[in-house]
């Protein structure tokens, strides 16, 4: 008996390890194992061994079927893991062939620098407001102590609709807007598009974009104008970003600073992008001039604040080097796929 | 405004720095320094030789070869310079030396032109002679310079000197950006007392003396200012014996440093103390004059005036003229007469020098289209007092150069004067705004250098008149902040009440159209928001539709930019057609703009400014994946109901925001366009565009078009969401197929299924949709795949089978066949 399951088991092993497929194996497990295998036989065989023999060579049997169905077992997945690589081995592709395109629209560059200073003034408590963009004289010009025939006024370029209604040149009439709702404090931007009578070429357009700050409150001072636009700038362009504020010149601020940061392309060791200063100018800004506080309803001896305005367009023109502003409204899809 | 350093440095002789350090440190207290230029920046190793003698050259006949003496040796060189003798002085740039450009005055090569020793024509030579265009110069500006020569220097001249020194070109050129507040600083002596403010040293302004030369100013000229409005000061002085001839050499040469040509000294006095002081003056040839006599008024309506440039001139009753006793002779602030000006043969001059007023100066010369040196300065709203000082430097210059006898004397004829402003000294104030702790005493000693004088008594600042920028303690603040330094001020976040940053609805709103169009593969364009008013024509609106009525700038770029848009198509068709004509294929772009309707025209209240979301298509796609991106949108801005899609009017009681919303479209395809609305609200249409309007924009095939009106679809954004759960029960699903009269909508087939269906209808969607051979004449084959649920069983074939009874009648009722 010992021999017949021994023989039988050196076949059904030798079977197994010739098998070359999946096909194969099941008729190893059906000749040794199924219901009219060898095993099988033998078992139906036991009324005949004698009844004390019978759990020895039962015993006996078990430990060969089960050394059948490992080696079937260890051979199927040994065999399944090799058709596998073959198959896989067939089926190499060539990784650089074109990507499906998933055919996703682009923002606008303008656009996503808006909604990075957005964020960023956002994270820091500001509320962002709009303005109406055909605006009035007063909160254009006057209300901002640029009164009639003041040379800004020309400066500026202004399309007119008629003697009061104009398109505004600035957003800085939503600082109006926002004081004169006598809520205090304010902490806004007003992002948005202004208009001047320039032509268009390479680095005009009589038509972009402003984002205007305001913060009005008890004991604002300059240090908090240079904390908050330097807090903004290593936001926007870097954590190593330096900013200088310089002397300038607003009709309603005083103080008046115009804000460089450290050139983005080379830092600060002067490329043709800063024209080898360093600095790249983003924006003016300065102390909320007390004239404009109090024309708007707000006592200049109790409360101070600063404002600020940049150019989208500039940025976006300086960030991602480009060197046309007519590209920015042309919408060549070539150029708008590009960010 | 440009300085040269050495005219700076005649004011703050102890001023001692590199131009990098003065443009770093002039930025830094408010005087923008532009860019700077070193005049011998190209200019090496050139010395004053003296001509020994000359020879011909053997071998060719337009050489001489000269033996030069530099003091400490004599050269051998060879030039070709037709215009040098023996005993000239010349300069000399020997071996190893620089030049700046060539004789012939053309573009200077960037790194200049270096010099060795060379053979011409087989003759050594040990440098080169040079004329005033290889140092770099022009004859503009070097007047006494030979044409094509050498340039020659005075016999006086030092052999051996530094010849870049002798021409006074060691020295530098700044441009200046100067601020429309500080009209002080358009002038030298402006600029010199910033520099002495910012780098601490002493402010020496010139000491005005007029000697005079007896006689009364009176008895020859007489003034009158009728419009004191307008002229608020005026100053003459009369100069006889005059003798015209080239002014000295340095006023040239500070002249030229600031790129003005030298002419005569009269001319020259004239420029340099509107340099100096930023105070235009004019002479008049008092020959010339009728009457002796100088009356300041307004011109008529329709007068004309021949100005020194030949040009005749229409002049109005707003701008101001200087007349004599018969006519005019100038027009004021902005140029002088033919009749009046000053030629070789003067005798005798009046000069003047008069404050007007800007603004009036500033029109004027718009409207004459004639913008001066003098009217660019005039227009910045002068100090009066510096007229005077401005009159009697001149003068004293006349004496100087011995140009002529000044008369004693002075017509002055003003109002009252300006007098310094008294401003309240608040120290604590100053630190309060600029969030320092700087000391009275440090404060007061940076407005002392700007010349503000404190009076302890009372605690008072006086301001010069010079400085009429400067109104309150926030101007205080600026002057102490310039000077103490912006960079030494701290970085401090704002203390105080917290306030929440946000986006308010409408922008979000916005920020949810813009991924949704990315998502569906729209790129965001921009567009300008003035156009044409052809557009309309290119776009086929009637002649009378209301889109015409604009709001119109009145001084547009033109007239392609005159109207502000009434709605939004040019924009997208335009971009559209950009990328088409550069053959940019499947291109999808979205916008959002304002449009601007005017509530009245001509316009005289703010017009309604509405956001559009503006898409557009051209390529790959249909009606339906424009339709798709719409319904896109309304779904992620949690627009829940169903959106009715109206070919044509829209039902009554539909309510139409704005007036570019309409029954229908001319612009669009008359079978492929449709309204959207969204619980009796129009929110906007979509559509094939026109082939005709295709065209017009010089394009061809299918382009696809939808306008949502951004304040209509607002008022149903929410960004509420609610959870219903997932069905536990299965669904019981039922097709149908119909034949339908041609004419029925499938939108029509889904509102009775919707209406009829019950509360156990869970969804249809339309699966086929076929016309055509084996389907009769005028009907059309549609079938639907209806889905019941309920949210509390497990629904039996009888719950839907008596809801698909109800669906049929109701479908029967229009004219629609089950099909088997």
């Amino acid at each position: 008996m010992k021999e017949l399951l021994k023989k039988i088991q050196e076949e059904a092993l030798k079977q197994i390890a010739e098998a070359t497929a999946p096909d194969k194996l099941n008729e190893v497990r059906v000749n040794f194992l199924g219901k009219k295998g060898e095993l099988t036989s033998v078992l139906k065989g036991m009324k005949d061994v004698a009844a004390e023999d019978r759990p020895k060579v039962g015993q006996m049997v078990n430990d060969t079927r089960e050394a059948i169905e490992t080696a079937l077992e260890n051979a199927r997945v040994k065999l399944e893991r090799s058709l596998r690589e073959a198959q896989m081995k067939n089926e190499v592709i060539d990784v650089t062939l074109p990507a499906t395109k998933m055919q996703m629209g682009h923002r606008h560059p303008n656009t996503i620098v808006m909604e990075e200073v957005e964020r960023v003034f956002v994270g820091m408590g500001y509320e962002v407001v709009e303005g109406p963009e055909v605006e009035t004289d007063y909160y254009n010009f006057e209300a901002l102590n640029i009164p009639a025939d003041h040379p800004a006024k020309d400066e500026q370029d202004t399309f007119y609709i008629n003697g009061d209604i104009l398109l505004r040149t600035q957003t800085s009439g939503t600082q109006v807007h926002e004081m004169e709702k006598g809520k205090l404090p304010i902490r806004m931007i007003a992002p948005g598009r202004v208009f001047r009578s320039d032509e268009v070429d390479a680095t005009h357009s009589p038509s972009f974009h402003q984002i205007e700050g305001l913060v009005i409150d008890k004991h604002i001072t300059f240090a908090d104008l240079k904390g908050t636009l330097a807090e903004f700038a290593r936001e926007m362009f870097g954590a190593d970003t330096k900013v200088r504020f310089r002397p300038h010149h607003f009709n309603f601020t005083e103080p008046s600073a115009e804000a460089d940061v450290s050139c983005f392309k080379c830092g600060g060791s002067g490329c043709r992008f800063c024209k080898g200063t360093g600095w790249i100018e983003i924006l003016g800004c300065g102390m909320v001039h007390p004239n404009v506080l109090r024309m708007s309803n707000i006592d200049p001896d109790e409360y101070s604040g600063f404002a600020f305005g940049l150019g989208l367009e500039r940025i976006a023109l300086l960030k991602y080097e480009i060197d046309d502003m007519r590209l920015l409204y042309e919408n060549d899809i070539r150029f708008l796929k590009q960010f | 405004m440009n300085t040269s350093m050495s005219w700076i440095k005649a004011y703050v002789p102890e001023l001692n720095c590199t131009d990098q350090e003065y443009l770093d440190r002039m930025t830094m207290t408010g005087t923008k320094v532009e860019t700077f230029e070193r005049l011998d920046k190209n200019l090496k190793d050139i010395y004053v030789g003296k001509i020994l003698s000359i020879e011909k050259h053997p071998d060719a006949d337009k050489l001489i070869v000269c033996q030069v003496d530099l003091g400490d040796k004599t050269l051998q060189i060879v030039t070709g310079a037709p215009n040098v003798k023996v005993g000239d002085k010349v300069p000399v740039v020997v071996d190893g030396g620089k030049v700046a450009g060539g004789h012939d005055g053309g573009p200077m090569p960037e790194e200049g032109i270096e010099i060795k020793n060379g053979k011409l024509r087989g003759v050594d030579s040990f440098g080169m002679m040079c004329s005033i265009e290889e140092l770099g110069s022009s004859r503009e500006m070097y007047p006494e310079a030979p044409e094509n020569g050498i340039y020659i220097f005075p016999e006086d001249t030092k052999v051996g000197a530094d010849a870049i020194e002798v021409l006074g070109l060691h020295d530098s050129v700044f441009e200046y950006e100067i601020t429309s507040n500080r009209v002080d600083c358009y002038s030298v002596l402006g600029i010199a007392r910033e520099a002495a403010a910012t780098f601490e040293k002493p402010f020496v302004p010139p000491v005005i003396q007029v000697k005079g030369s007896g006689d009364d100013v009176n008895n020859y000229i007489k003034v009158s200012v009728p419009d004191t409005d307008l002229c608020t000061r005026y100053v003459a002085r009369v100069v006889k014996n005059i003798k015209i001839e080239p002014s000295p050499e340095w006023m040239q040469r500070r002249l030229a440093s600031c790129g003005i040509r030298p002419i005569n000294n009269l001319v020259d006095i004239t420029n340099y103390v509107m340099e100096e002081y930023g105070q235009p003056m004019h002479a008049f040839d008092l020959d010339t004059i009728a009457g002796h006599e100088i009356i300041v008024k307004r011109a008529k309506d329709g007068d004309k005036f021949v100005t020194l440039d030949g040009q005749e001139r229409e002049l109005d009753a707003d701008m101001l003229m200087i007349n004599d006793a018969e006519k005019a002779i100038g027009i004021a602030g902005i140029m002088g007469g033919e009749n009046s000006k000053i030629t070789d043969d003067v005798k005798t001059m009046v000069f003047e020098s008069a404050t007007f007023n800007g603004a009036n100066i500033r029109k004027s010369a718009k409207r004459l289209g004639l913008r001066t040196d003098a009217s660019g300065i005039f227009e910045k709203g002068l100090d009066e007092n510096n007229a005077l000082d401005a009159m009697n430097r001149a003068c004293q210059l006349i004496e100087e150069l011995g140009c002529g006898e000044v008369v004693d004397g002075i017509v002055d004829i003003h109002g009252t004067l300006p007098c310094e402003r008294q401003i309240k000294m608040n120290a604590d104030r100053v630190n309060a705004l600029l969030g320092t702790e700087l000391s009275e005493e440090t404060m007061l000693s940076i407005l002392k250098n700007l010349e503000l004088k404190y009076d302890p008594a009372s605690g008072m600042l006086s301001i010069p008149t010079f400085r009429q920028d400067l109104e309150n303690i926030a101007d205080i603040a600026e002057e102490v902040a310039r000077f103490h330094g912006y960079d030494k001020i701290g970085e401090t976040l704002p203390t105080g009440e917290a306030t929440t940053g946000k986006l308010p609805f409408k922008l979000r709103i916005e920020q949810m159209a813009r991924d949704v169009a990315e998502y569906c593969g729209f790129s965001q364009g921009m567009c300008y928001s003035f156009e044409s008013p052809k557009t309309f024509d290119k776009l086929l609106l009637d002649e009378n539709d209301p889109l015409r009525k604009t709001v119109t700038i009145a001084n547009p770029l033109g007239e392609d930019f005159s109207v502000m848009r009434t709605i939004s198509l040019n924009g997208m068709m335009t971009s559209l057609a950009t990328n088409y004509n550069r053959r940019n294929k499947d291109v999808k772009l979205y916008e959002l703009g304002n449009i601007y309707l005017p509530k009245q025209v001509p316009v005289t209240e703010l017009p309604d400014e509405r956001m559009q979301f503006t898409l557009g298509f051209y390529g790959e796609g249909d009606f339906f994946t424009m339709k798709g991106a719409v319904e896109e949108f309304f779904t992620y801005i949690g627009m829940k109901e169903k959106v009715i899609y109206v070919p044509g009017k829209p039902a009554d009681g539909t309510k139409r925001a704005s007036i570019v919303l309409k029954d229908s479209y001319p612009f669009l395809h008359p079978g492929r366009q449709a309204n959207i609305i969204y619980q009796n609200v129009c929110l906007g249409f979509l559509g094939e565009v026109h082939p005709e309007v295709v065209s017009n924009y010089d394009m061809k095939g299918r382009v696809y078009v939808a306008v949502l009106d951004m304040p209509s679809v607002e008022q149903f954004a929410t960004f509420e969401r609610k959870y219903t759960g997932v069905a536990k029960f299965p669904s019981l699903n039922r097709d149908i197929s119909m034949v339908v009269p041609k004419d029925i909508l499938v939108g029509q087939i889904e509102a009775m299924i919707e209406q009829r269906g019950g509360k156990i209808l869970e969804s249809c969607h339309l699966f086929d949709l076929y016309e055509g051979e084996q389907i009769k004449e005028g009907f059309k084959s549609v079938a639907y795949s209806i889905s019941f649920r309920a949210q509390d069983r497990t629904l039996s074939d009888n719950d839907v089978n008596a809801a698909m009874k109800k669906i049929l009648n109701g479908l029967e009722q229009l004219g629609i066949e089950l099909r088997q």
